[in-house]
């Protein structure tokens, strides 16, 4: 059987139909795994994972240890706050210094775009990237379709929006990567400051009537106002935005269909949701987090399957 | 690749008839009995014994299917990763008499990840053994089988395929080897 076609996962960008089939597929069994009395299978026991993370996360982060310990590998956790980081190291020397112990994979989170294309480039391990700046963040748009095949069968022929800070989202690239490769509709929603100018040469509708994207979609993945990321001034105040993009119980009784709706989280309640919204039934933001864990694991499990050709097993010895 | 028929026909039945008398010799009315075929092809014997000791003792026995891709002792040692397949225990398997099925034993490997695999589900009292064919003096681990269908001399370039009526069209069992 044909593995992924990528040695590191560093975007959407680089994983064609077939790969994001397989991370799927593989999930499939490992949420039967994690539902299990003993949630933990033996595949990953003689690997170790490095999670360096140069900017904070809780659910990715948590999902992404929670993954590997559910694999049985050994897991080293680095958060730049508390490092040498903060002396002035930089990126390379702190990650080959985390690879001198013998580190077989790096998952990293960074506030600079590119940052994962840079390290796989200067060390050996395999590198997932956690999100990289407002470029990508590959897990999150993959458990993201994974949550929406499970919901609706399917993700071809759906209809997704994406609403919000658009511009500054790295879930919101990844997700349109990742949709349109498996062939659903993707829109984009928000104020015109918020939506980079080029977007449609994605492939993607842009709409600005929130009452309009959602009469129109499936599915309405509503994004966090990232207001650490704005340097400027977008729109006038929050309440603005929320009055004209903020999706409440009332929009979402009035709307001609029942749509679902899914937050990446961290929630703002009130900023871009509304509570009752977001513990709604149509709601599937904890399905989402449950399901990371599972695409997580299946994202690890097929790319330390890959056979290294320094493994002392391969070397011949 | 020339192919030889071990095994097929009214043969067959009767050997998968003898296995079932064998199993009842030892478990009774399989009230505290479970059999679990291994993932990806020991599930079709699993399903033809429970369906044939369903009508001999005249009502169902318990049956799961087990994937033991995760718990196998080659990963990373392949060209790629394996993908798994489902794993059907519907039940407590804590206590029970469980009896693994395989249609082919070999090296053995298998068997040890399917015991490993199975714990996740719980402690059996008793873990038997039954596989279909048994390729003698091939074993990498010591393993072997409490019940047999039938015992093959080969060699290690040589596979035993066993086919099955539901999904293959024909009850069977070939040995294929490489013209030399």
């Amino acid at each position: 059987m044909a593995g992924l076609s990528t040695r590191h996962l560093l975007g959407i960008k680089d994983l064609n139909r077939n790969d994001i089939e397989l991370i799927f597929t593989t999930a499939d069994t490992f949420k039967d795994v994690i539902n299990r009395p003993i949630k933990k299978v033996p595949s990953l026991r003689d690997v170790t994972i490095a999670n360096v993370f140069f900017e904070n996360s809780t659910r990715t982060r948590l999902s992404f240890e929670l993954a590997e310990r559910r694999l049985s590998a050994d897991t080293l956790n680095f958060a730049a706050s508390s490092s040498s980081v903060s002396k002035g190291e930089t990126l390379i020397d702190t990650v080959n210094n985390i690879l001198a112990m013998k580190v077989d994979m790096v998952v990293m989170r960074h506030p600079y775009a590119g940052a994962g294309v840079f390290l796989s480039k200067h060390v050996k391990a395999q590198i997932v990237n956690a999100g990289d700046g407002a470029h990508e963040h590959p897990t999150q748009a993959l458990l993201d379709a994974f949550s929406i095949r499970e919901k609706l069968g399917d993700v071809a022929g759906k209809k997704v929006v994406i609403v919000g800070d658009v511009l500054h989202s790295r879930v919101a690239l990844s997700n349109i990567l990742c949709l349109k490769q498996l062939g659903a509709e993707v829109m984009v929603c928000g104020p015109t400051t918020l939506i980079p100018k080029y977007i449609s040469s994605l492939g993607v509708k842009v709409e600005h009537n929130l009452i309009k994207a959602l009469n129109w979609c499936d599915v309405a993945n509503m994004l966090r106002i990232q207001l650490e990321r704005q340097d400027i001034k977008y729109f006038p105040s929050l309440r603005e935005y929320t009055m004209l993009y903020g999706l409440n119980k009332q929009i979402l009784d009035n709307l001609n269909k029942e749509i679902i709706v899914m937050h990446p989280g961290p929630i703002n309640r009130g900023v871009e949701i509304t509570s009752d919204v977001a513990d709604s039934k149509q709601s599937i933001i904890l399905d989402q987090v449950e399901n990371g864990v599972a695409v997580r694991m299946a994202v690890l499990y097929l790319l330390a399957g890959q056979t290294k050709e320094n493994e002392p097993w391969n070397s011949g010895y | 690749m020339q192919n030889l028929t071990l095994l097929d026909g009214p043969k067959f039945q009767i050997t998968i008839q003898r296995l079932c008398r064998q199993l009842i010799e030892n478990h009774n009315d399989f009230s505290n009995a479970i059999l679990i075929g291994i993932q990806p092809r020991g599930i079709y014997l699993a399903r033809r014994v429970a369906e044939e000791l369903g009508k001999i003792l005249g009502k169902p026995v318990l049956q799961g299917d087990l994937d033991i891709t995760f718990y196998r002792d080659d990963f990373r040692r392949r060209e790629g990763p394996l993908v798994p397949n489902q794993t059907r225990i519907d039940f407590i398997i804590e206590g029970k008499n469980i009896i693994l099925m395989d249609d082919v034993l070999w090296t053995g490997r298998t068997i040890r990840a399917a015991m490993d695999a199975m714990l996740a589900f719980g402690r059996p009292a008793k873990v038997e053994l039954l596989t279909l064919v048994d390729r003698r003096y091939s074993r990498h681990i010591p393993v072997m089988a409490d019940y047999t269908g039938i015992e093959v001399d080969s060699i290690a370039s040589q596979k035993v395929v066993v086919s099955w009526k539901e999904t293959d069209g024909e009850d069977k069992i070939v040995l294929l080897s490489e013209r030399a």
